[in-house]
């Protein structure tokens, strides 16, 4: 088989795995016990999967979807696991069809004991699990950063929004194997889109409410008040459609002109 | 509307008269509407571009008068995609990226990401390489601290203290320049070892930079444990209780200023850290004051132990003896076929890494930070995912800061010792 050219996985994405997760070699068949895992399987039974053991010393277990919140809060609140810290959460995809996994690093400092939980969302079901944020602070801005990369919602998450890419990013969730790595608008789409930007699309909703008066809500690009006449330096600052209709007239009457200011200071 | 008269003092400044003599104008009288205070509160943007947000840290505060109802922090103004980048990228090619996640303490991050990748392969790496990579994790962390103590100190006011600081890091940018050949963004690590051995005496310069920094230390000690602005800015702001802390996934001294004694190096030891001799400072009101004090002794624990590390340093390779994993001898390659192939397949297919996957985590200077690296048995990562310290410490904030007036909220960010490289990725 050919491999892909570099230009070809930059516009494909990553080649998807050649081997399954499951079933490896590096796994051995023989795992060695995990108290957590024995106690899990005894309370739960057949909520709980696969039991892996990785890199020597790493065990896995795999829980079903539904029931994720109830095994976590267990493990969390019984006195002999105590997991006291949820240390990471995160999502690994592998592409090609296989099921999105969704992994909680625990650890117990009481009883000194990692354990990493996973659970596979099928990514033609609709990627919804229940969230952990009840149990663990950390896991609200974690949970964030899983909904924004690979579109997890989290079921009962109070603020489940966008944090590292922007609030109104309409390419999709870039760490999914199907996302190409330039993204999926052209650059010239991007930059419109980044150009495009107002004001209030800075801010979300709880903090519009926040300021009561958008009156003093100051335009970021130019200083003036939401009130004054809008500044039109060039085609990018053609106000949205809707969100000021009423601009429209004022920007036509100055005529031609006031799209080139260039033209108009030379003139002076 | 009440009003009551205001007297402008207009022309105030003296003007010249019409004899040379210094002019004054008339007092005016002028009615004004008295401002009614408190009867709404104020959307006040922060950032993302502030000094005092250490980076691209935007913060948007609902402010009563002067007290701080509401933080709502914005991160993603630095995302550069690294997790997506390593995808495309083989396993030592990563190594770059990492140090300019944290690139105030670049080789903390080198060495976390190929111990991963080590665990992984199931490769244990000289004796040498050990103490070293201990050596130059120690560094940076007091490299990562000197920069909060600095920084966080300005944002007190106090100057002094950042310019002692930067002079004390210049050393160790030195010392980072003459074993790598870059100041911050380092790349020094390699899977299996090193990128070179110690240049010859830098061991040297390594210790009289060690014997020298105290000095530094104490005197900005001298200048803030004890300064009484500092103690009224820093005690009993951004408190934070040992419950809290732990729900919240705080790691690191900010952690350890609430009392617990969470230390990967003591609770998980790595590279024979269970050997050396230091201690781990915990505080016990988990304010910004604790968290102060805790960097500081961090600090001189960090340099006790790389005074051992220098003393056992031993003899012998830096890298393992692997020709799969690390890059042949450029002599090698040019005198023997075996050599050459080694390094054709190394450098055109890459290290190969078993199916699996590892997650390992070390004490960085901002907290823990876990490295979780996921194989398909090919030369490039499936996912390279960095369990990142300050954004985690970082998301704590709104419930730091309310209650506490805008200046708190300054110090309690910088308190937390953020860099926003890590946090957006």
């Amino acid at each position: 088989m050919v491999d892909d050219t570099l230009f070809d996985a930059v516009e494909k994405g990553p080649r998807t795995s050649r081997a399954a997760p499951e079933g490896v070699a590096s796994v051995p068949a023989e795992v060695p016990s995990h108290p957590s895992v024995a106690a899990l399987r005894a309370k739960f039974g057949e909520a709980i999967g696969a039991h892996q053991l990785h890199a020597g010393d790493e065990h896995v277990v795999f829980v079903e979807s539904s029931r994720i919140r109830e095994v976590l809060e267990y493990l969390q609140q019984d006195p002999d696991h105590h997991y006291e810290f949820l240390l990471d959460l995160t999502a690994v995809d592998y592409g090609g069809g296989k099921p999105l996994q969704v992994v909680y690093q625990l650890w117990s400092m009481a009883h000194h004991r990692t354990l990493r939980v996973k659970v596979e969302l099928s990514v033609e079901g609709d990627l919804t699990v229940d969230s952990v944020v009840p149990l663990w602070k950390t896991a609200n801005w974690l949970e964030r950063e899983v909904f924004d990369l690979f579109g997890v919602t989290f079921d009962g998450h109070p603020d489940l929004r966008r944090i590292l890419m922007p609030e109104n990013y309409a390419e999709g969730h870039p760490l999914r194997k199907d996302f190409p790595l330039r993204g999926r608008f052209s650059r010239a789409e991007q930059t419109r889109r980044a150009l495009g930007l107002h004001v209030e699309d800075n801010y979300t909703d709880l903090e519009m409410e926040l300021g009561k008066d958008p009156q003093l809500v100051a335009d970021e690009s130019d200083g003036s008040l939401p009130g004054d006449e809008p500044v039109v330096r060039g085609p990018m600052d053609a106000p949205r459609a809707g969100a000021a209709a009423a601009r429209d007239e004022s920007v036509g009457a100055r005529g031609d002109d006031t799209t080139d200011p260039d033209a108009e200071t030379e003139k002076e | 509307m009440s009003t009551r008269t205001v007297e402008y003092a207009v022309g105030r400044t003296p003007e010249m008269g019409v004899d040379g003599q210094p002019a004054y104008g008339p007092m005016a009288p002028i009615d004004l509407p008295e401002p009614e205070f408190g009867s709404e509160n104020m959307l006040i943007n922060i950032g993302p571009q502030h000094p005092a947000t250490h980076g691209v840290l935007r913060l948007v505060c609902e402010l009563d008068g002067e007290t701080v109802v509401k933080v709502i922090p914005h991160i993603g103004y630095l995302h550069s995609g690294f997790e997506k980048l390593g995808e495309y990228r083989g396993w030592n090619q990563v190594v770059p990226l990492t140090d300019r996640m944290d690139y105030l303490a670049p080789l903390i991050y080198n060495c976390a990401y190929v111990m991963s990748v080590e665990k992984l392969m199931g490769i244990e790496v000289t004796e040498r390489c050990k103490v070293v990579r201990v050596i130059l994790m120690e560094l940076d962390r007091i490299f990562g601290h000197l920069l909060w103590l600095g920084t966080t100190a300005i944002d007190v006011g106090a100057f002094t203290p950042f310019l002692y600081a930067f002079q004390e890091r210049e050393k160790i940018y030195t010392l980072h320049e003459s074993l790598t050949g870059a100041r911050i963004t380092t790349s020094a690590t390699r899977v299996g070892g090193m990128m070179a051995d110690l240049p010859e005496g830098w061991a040297q310069a390594c210790r009289e930079f060690v014997d020298e920094l105290p000095r530094t230390i104490d005197e900005v000690d001298y200048l803030l444990t004890t300064n009484a602005i500092h103690l009224g800015r820093t005690q009993d702001v951004g408190v934070i209780s040992a419950e809290d802390a732990i729900n919240a996934g705080f790691t690191g001294p900010n952690l350890r200023a609430s009392g617990v004694p969470y230390d990967i190096r003591k609770d998980r030891p790595y590279y024979d850290y269970e050997t050396y001799d230091f201690d781990v400072p915990v505080g016990e009101h988990g304010d910004c004051y604790d968290r102060y004090l805790c960097r500081m002794e961090e600090m001189r624990q960090s340099m006790r132990i790389i005074r051992q590390a220098l003393d056992r340093l031993p003899e012998g390779p830096i890298d393992i003896d692997d020709p799969n994993v690390v890059l042949p001898s450029k002599t090698d390659c040019m005198n023997d076929m075996e050599s050459m192939i080694h390094h054709f397949k190394l450098i055109t297919e890459g290290i190969e890494a078993p199916v699996g996957e590892s997650w390992f985590s070390v004490e960085g200077s901002k907290g823990e930070l876990g490295m979780y690296v996921v194989s398909d048995g090919g030369s490039k990562p499936v996912r390279w995912r960095v369990r990142p310290p300050s954004f985690v410490n970082l998301s704590v904030i709104p419930q730091l800061a309310e209650g506490h007036l805008v200046s708190d909220l300054i110090m309690i960010n910088a308190s937390l010792d953020i860099v926003l490289g890590e946090i957006d990725r």
